[in-house]
């Protein structure tokens, strides 16, 4: 029924080997319950983010991934600004560029404070996104925007770490990717703070932004 | 403009139809068609647009010049994971009732692009549909590249904002 796998991307980092589906279901099971327990966490704590606050998580803590210049970076290079780390593929046609013009909105809601939040964004489809091609990509949102192109390894371990959830899927000529729409919101001082949901407005996500820049 | 074109062509059709094709052949209306710009190398994009049917079709396929492979796609997301997938047998319109192809659901997927599209181009599309006795009909359009950073919306990602979380 369901199509061969090329290449499995999901946390576990481990081939599918035949169980798909079970794991699929799995997973989006896993999913719901993450939404609805943060949606328990975030009744009783009362929360003043709209976005997913994060208290020590013990996911998303390191990151290593050459930029599109070919440079390692980490997040000791975006201490002092508020940074979003976002997983996505160029031939996304919808999710990406809504997700990054979003982070531009967010960047001109801020106003002066905007040169203070910073975008980084993670192929999950390094076979087909050349570091040139993410470079020339980002560019056309803002040129402030930083591209990391791993090798598949380096990106399976990252995306590991964030828990972030990737698949390859074969359409009808070639392939598309199954992935994980939040941005992470890390603060000046390189802890990582808030889960974004995909659906947030830029005005919500823009308050949260100033109010951890505040931090 | 191009819903002129499109009344055009349904004149046309009209005119010398009764020759050719039955009084009562269907089409559908194209509005507001638009397809995202892309990079030098970025190998796919989307056309978004409005489809209005006079009687129950499906959208079925798509030619045009600037890309081999075009295909009807949908993007749902579970949890805050993202899915795209190609609908299988065509995406199907109810007789008057429009279906807006835009980013958060359906788009026309166009694949292995051997240039980039830049804003302010025109891209044909020729969509073809399928009736309800699998007969398939065409209707061409031209829709115009609009840049990757898209203007913002108020509330476009805000209708379900936060509260779901």
């Amino acid at each position: 029924m369901m199509p061969p796998l090329i290449e499995d991307g999901d946390t576990s980092g481990a081939p599918m080997n035949g169980i798909p589906l079970l794991r699929h279901a799995c997973h989006t099971f896993l999913v719901i319950l993450a939404f609805a327990l943060s949606a328990c966490n975030r009744a009783e704590s009362s929360s003043p983010f709209h976005a997913t606050e994060l208290h020590d998580p013990t996911f998303g803590r390191e990151l290593r991934l050459p930029d599109t210049q070919g440079r390692l970076r980490t997040l000791d290079d975006f201490r002092g600004a508020v940074v979003g780390v976002y997983f996505g593929f160029l031939q996304c046609p919808d999710v990406c560029p809504t997700a990054l013009s979003r982070a531009v909105e967010v960047k001109r809601l801020l106003g002066e404070e905007g040169n203070r939040f910073r975008i980084v964004f993670i192929t999950v489809d390094p076979e087909r996104d050349t570091p040139e091609v993410v470079r020339a990509y980002l560019a056309a949102f803002d040129p402030s925007f930083v591209g990391l192109v791993g090798n598949p390894e380096e990106v399976a371990r990252t995306a590991k770490e964030f828990r972030v959830y990737y698949r390859k899927v074969p359409t009808g000529s070639s392939y598309t990717m199954d992935h994980t729409a939040t941005t992470f919101v890390y603060n000046a001082h390189g802890k990582l703070r808030l889960a974004v949901p995909h659906s947030l407005s830029a005005e919500d996500f823009a308050a949260d932004v100033r109010r951890i820049l505040a931090e | 403009m191009l819903t002129t074109k499109t009344r055009r062509s349904l004149g046309l059709a009209l005119m010398f139809g009764a020759f050719t094709l039955p009084a009562w052949a269907q089409t559908v209306k194209v509005e507001d068609p638009w397809v995202q710009a892309t990079v030098a190398g970025q190998k796919a994009t989307a056309a978004f647009m409005k489809l209005t049917a006079d009687a129950p079709v499906k959208l079925t396929g798509g030619k045009t010049p600037v890309a081999p492979v075009v295909e009807i796609h949908e993007m749902v997301m579970e949890g805050d994971v993202m899915k795209m997938r190609a609908i299988d047998g065509g995406l199907p319109l109810e007789a008057g009732k429009t279906v807006e192809l835009k980013p958060g659901g359906y788009h026309v997927m166009l694949i292995d692009l051997p240039k980039p599209l830049k804003e302010g181009e025109k891209v044909p599309l020729t969509l073809t549909f399928t009736d309800a006795e699998g007969k398939t009909f065409d209707v061409a359009v031209e829709a115009p590249v609009h840049p990757l950073k898209r203007e913002h919306e108020k509330g476009e990602h805000g209708k379900k904002a936060g509260h779901e979380m």
